[in-house]
């Protein structure tokens, strides 16, 4: 019973492949840049002086991380269509994926937030910025230099769970690679080519991220050390 | 020398700094318990008193950092205890300095000195580096504009953050044992800009425990305890001290 690998069939449909790929990183794009500015004001509200709005984000963030990925996208994708919306599948992902990796991201940048010592925001106070001039100069930019190796893996592992859209027919890398499957009869050859594009999405994934870091903290960039 | 050019003597002689009867406190605990104090244009006040005593929490309602609970506090002509106070205003008049210096740490030492006058005062960048360049000279650190804090020693991020404050061209300037964190080599190094910018008449206020210091530096001594002002003189009270407490105080060299 030896094994046999025959890739050639799955190879022959790599422009699905790449569609799918491209579909894939587009809504992990979508989800991240979205689910980034929902994360921030999600932190700003939870640690902010109104009780009911921290209770709020409190509570979507308690939500999401205790329910399961694809519970949410169903309850998205259902509780759209019983409204009699119409959108289209990768909306309807892109959607639940921002909801989601909203709340995770909300929970790292209230970890970075908290990082920011009181001496801090009081000698800039002291210097005379503004509110607005404190939170945006010593207390976000910090706080995300901060947690930024924790954002990249938290965007990763979300450009990796996109997979379960699959289940509800987004044409992202999944998908694509159950149907090619089920037509090939080839599926280990299949994932196994799916899984290796993977890898290589999470590498350019990372690689963005270390490079926008790069340009985001010129600190961190000559002087190599953690903040 | 010439970041701080002292205003003409004109304005008379309404002092810079003014405490009025102040009452404060956290919860039960009464800090200050009507404190009144006033400091001269040009004069070094340095506030005394042990630990828990309502030193910090003194300077600290003079930038209105905390709120008092009733009496009054004038700075340059501002009611810090009217509510309405434009916070903005005040900020510009005062310069705060810190135990743990506090630099921006993701900020090199130019930027954390040009982000103030920048941001708040709408001074042009370029402008800006050069009031970087010029009040770093000052406390003689002139080749550190591009070092990350971390890169310093406490010492010289003490310095830093006192260029950082003086970029600003306050008109007072409070010092809350600003010293206090660094060994006794680096302590003196700062020690030596105070020293500089009271000779260049720069109105200030500070907490110290540098006993010999005070002597030097100050032309008015405030002995807080139990958040009072217990004894206040010329710098002279440190070697006659007209209460038991001072003199205990002062002999046991806190
Ligand atoms: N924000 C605060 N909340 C509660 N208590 C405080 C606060 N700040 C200071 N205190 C208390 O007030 C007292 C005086 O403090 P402080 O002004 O810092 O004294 P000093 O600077 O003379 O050592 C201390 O007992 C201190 O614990
Ligand atoms: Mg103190």
């Amino acid at each position: 019973m030896g094994l046999e690998l025959d890739f050639s069939v799955v190879l022959d449909r790599w422009q699905s492949l790449l569609d799918g790929a491209a579909l894939t990183l587009e809504l992990a794009f979508i989800a991240v840049i979205c689910g980034a500015l929902i994360g921030a004001l999600g932190a700003i509200g939870r640690r902010g002086g109104n009780v009911l709005i921290a209770r709020l984000c409190g509570a979507y963030v308690e939500g999401i991380r205790n329910t399961p990925l694809l519970v949410q996208i169903f309850l998205v994708y259902f509780g759209l269509s019983s409204l009699g919306l119409k959108f289209s599948a990768f909306t309807v992902a892109a959607v639940a994926l921002t909801i989601n990796v909203g709340a995770y991201t909300t929970e790292i940048m209230r970890a970075g937030f908290d990082s920011i010592h009181k001496g801090q925001i009081e000698a800039a106070e002291g210097l005379g910025l503004s509110k607005a001039q404190v939170y945006w100069h010593v207390v976000l930019w910090p706080a995300i230099e901060r947690v930024y190796p924790a954002l990249t893996s938290q965007f990763v592992l979300l450009m990796l769970a996109s997979s379960v859209t699959s289940q509800i027919s987004a044409e992202e890398l999944t998908a694509v690679a159950n149907y090619i499957q089920s037509e090939t009869y080839r599926s280990f050859e299949t994932y196994i080519v799916v899984a290796l594009i993977y890898v290589v999405l999470s590498f350019i994934m990372r690689l963005g991220f270390w490079l926008l870091g790069l340009a985001l903290f010129p600190r961190r960039r000559r002087l190599g050390t953690p903040l | 020398m010439n970041a701080h050019t002292p205003p003409p003597v004109s304005a008379g002689t309404a002092p810079v700094v003014a405490l009025r009867n102040v009452h404060k406190s956290f919860g039960p605990l009464k800090v200050l318990d009507g404190v009144s104090f006033e400091v001269a244009r040009g004069e070094v006040t340095v506030l005394i008193g042990r630990s828990g005593s309502g030193k910090s929490t003194a300077l600290r309602c003079i930038d209105r950092f905390e709120t008092i609970d009733s009496g009054e506090i004038e700075v340059c002509g501002l009611r810090v205890d009217n509510p309405q106070l434009d916070l903005r205003a005040l900020r510009l008049d005062v310069g705060i300095v810190f135990q743990s210096y506090n630099l921006f740490p993701h900020l090199t030492i130019e930027e954390n000195i040009t982000l103030a006058p920048h941001s708040v005062k709408k001074v042009p960048k370029r402008e800006a580096k050069t009031l970087a360049a010029r009040v770093l000279e000052q406390v003689g650190l002139g080749d550190k504009l591009h070092a990350y804090p971390e890169q310093l020693s406490g010492g010289q991020q003490q310095r830093a953050a006192i260029a950082r404050s003086l970029a600003m061209q306050p008109k007072v300037m409070l010092f809350d044992e600003v010293t206090s964190a660094l060994d006794p080599e680096l302590t003196g190094e700062v020690l030596k800009v105070i020293e500089a910018l009271a000779a260049d008449g720069m109105t200030m206020v500070m907490v110290t425990h540098e006993m010999g210091f005070a002597r030097g530096i100050a032309d008015q001594v405030v002995f807080m305890h139990r958040g009072k002002v217990h004894e206040a003189g010329p710098a002279d009270i440190l070697s006659s001290p007209a209460t038991p407490e001072l003199a205990q105080f002062v002999g046991t060299g806190l």
